[in-house]
């Protein structure tokens, strides 16, 4: 519990059972990686671990997460037939079980999703209970977010000064950067920026456009509390 | 509380109504779903249960009491059936809210206008819950999800019946000693059973526990130590009994045969 809960963590969340951890967290994964594919997705890999594999029938934590691929948040009723809908609308999945992985969370996925014009994503992700969840890889990259803010996902080739041109256009918008995780692999760079603001479509395009830039995506909040206000 | 949201959240007044409003019409919903459509979970655990409590013959409630029971275990079963509920505070324990707020519009007269406030009343107590002891059914077993609920529901039902502070207070402390140490220990890990059953005896001790204090009986414990006492309890609980599958219920012959046969096959395509 934050120091000062949200009077709507108490009451709350709005959801589909039965399990805020097995099925609302579970939806949330999936539509993370529908953002992050940033496209219509047309087919879906997913393996779900430990108690997501073992007890995912009886929680629809398979349908949750065909569902959050389909873009529907944790309260959309047609989770419940989330398989219909992914037909009708040219989704094909599959689902793996893999019983035992202790360096996993227990309730975790691995989405994998093409998009119809051929991009493909990769994210693992944890459901932590309560309907939060943790991103915890994108492309191979280890990441640690919870999509409680905005949050800019950047792969890019290592070069230096990446980070100061990235966080220079964030600056000249006067967006705050909240916190920024950055790894790499041998060439490339994973940037992971918390914002307590969205930047615009604008930014997003001027970044886009880097040369050394490979992916840019923007995730929206899921936050519990604050987000749960109608806009 | 309302003050207290604004505050933190940096919302207006109304958009704190909003969404009271907005929970108050998914508990509703859920409730009359339960009751009016056919609700039989994936697992075959739960059939029908609120309706059969509902038209039954042969009765030892009176007809609130019993109509509030229905409710409660009418959302369970919406819950289980991948219906649409309001956690309150955990989906496992989301039928005692309902039923005790829809009990007291129908059957005590309670005008809807009230209800926000109602669950105002209800979000201070799980807020003064949440931050001394524990919801999750993994850290205070049963007793912090249903226990906590049967404490909310029953300082909602004292406050809308016009009672004092103190004897919400008092409420509060009858509802969560009825519910001291109770364990969480779901068959095949689903929230069907043995959560719909407690979520009906839920109700009822918020009833029970609700008619006491405005009677004018007094907690002796106050509601702060029991509150503590049951952050000590959860603490003390094995952690085979919260939430894992491995103990109580989940772990009698018949509740691994129901494991077994749930479990038994992959999903269908």
């Amino acid at each position: 519990m934050p120091d000062y809960p949200s009077l709507f963590d108490i009451l709350g969340p709005i959801m589909i059972g039965p399990s805020s951890s097995h099925t609302a967290g579970a939806s949330r994964i999936g539509s993370i990686a529908r953002q992050l594919l940033g496209d219509t997705p047309v087919r879906a890999v997913i393996t779900l671990y430990n108690s997501f594999a073992k007890t995912h029938k009886g929680h629809g934590t398979d349908k949750a997460i065909v569902g959050g691929i389909l873009g529907f948040g944790p309260d959309d009723e047609r989770i419940r037939d989330a398989f219909d809908h992914a037909k009708r609308s040219g989704l094909a999945w599959d689902f793996a079980f893999v019983g035992d992985l202790s360096r996993f969370h227990s309730n975790t996925a691995r989405v994998g999703l093409t998009g119809k014009d051929g991009g493909t994503i990769e994210v693992v992700g944890a459901s932590l209970g309560g309907g939060r969840i943790k991103i915890q890889e994108i492309e191979g990259f280890p990441v640690d977010f919870q999509a409680q803010l905005h949050t800019l996902v950047v792969i890019a080739e290592d070069i230096p000064g990446s980070i100061k041109q990235i966080s220079g256009v964030i600056a000249e918008e006067g967006v705050n950067i909240a916190s920024m995780y950055v790894s790499r692999t041998e060439k490339k760079a994973n940037m992971v920026i918390e914002l307590d603001q969205p930047i615009t479509a604008s930014s997003m395009e001027r970044i886009r456009t880097l040369t050394w830039v490979q992916f840019v995506r923007l995730v929206n909040p899921i936050v519990e509390g604050t987000s749960r206000y109608e806009k | 509380m309302v003050d207290y949201e604004m505050k933190h959240r940096g919302v207006t007044r109304e958009q704190v109504y909003n969404n009271l409003k907005r929970i108050l019409l998914v508990m509703e919903e859920s409730v009359e779903q339960g009751l009016t459509q056919q609700v039989i979970s994936p697992s075959g655990m739960l059939d029908n249960w609120a309706k059969k409590i509902h038209d039954a013959n042969v009765n030892t409630l009176g007809a609130s009491l019993k109509k509030a029971v229905a409710r409660a275990v009418a959302v369970g079963e919406v819950n289980a059936c991948m219906g649409k509920i309001a956690a309150a505070p955990t989906a496992g324990s989301a039928g005692i809210m309902p039923a005790v707020l829809v009990t007291m519009m129908d059957e005590h007269n309670v005008p809807r206008q009230r209800l926000p406030d109602a669950l105002l009343v209800a979000s201070a107590v799980g807020l003064i819950f949440a931050k001394n002891s524990s919801f999750a059914g993994s850290e205070a077993g049963c007793m912090g999800e249903t226990g906590s609920a049967a404490a909310m529901g029953a300082a909602s039902i004292v406050y809308l019946l016009g009672g004092t502070t103190e004897q919400i207070l008092e409420s509060v402390g009858f509802a969560l000693k009825a519910s001291m140490g109770l364990v969480c220990d779901p068959v095949a890990g689903l929230v069907e059973e043995p959560c719909t059953t407690r979520n009906a005896v839920g109700v009822a001790n918020a009833f029970v526990s609700a008619q006491m204090a405005l009677a004018g009986l007094r907690s002796l414990i106050p509601a702060d130590e029991v509150i503590q006492a049951t952050r000590e309890v959860g603490e003390l609980m094995s952690p085979r009994l919260k939430e894992s599958g491995q103990g109580g219920l989940a772990n009698t012959k018949t509740g691994r045969e129901i494991q077994k046969r749930v479990f038994r096959t992959e999903p269908q395509k």
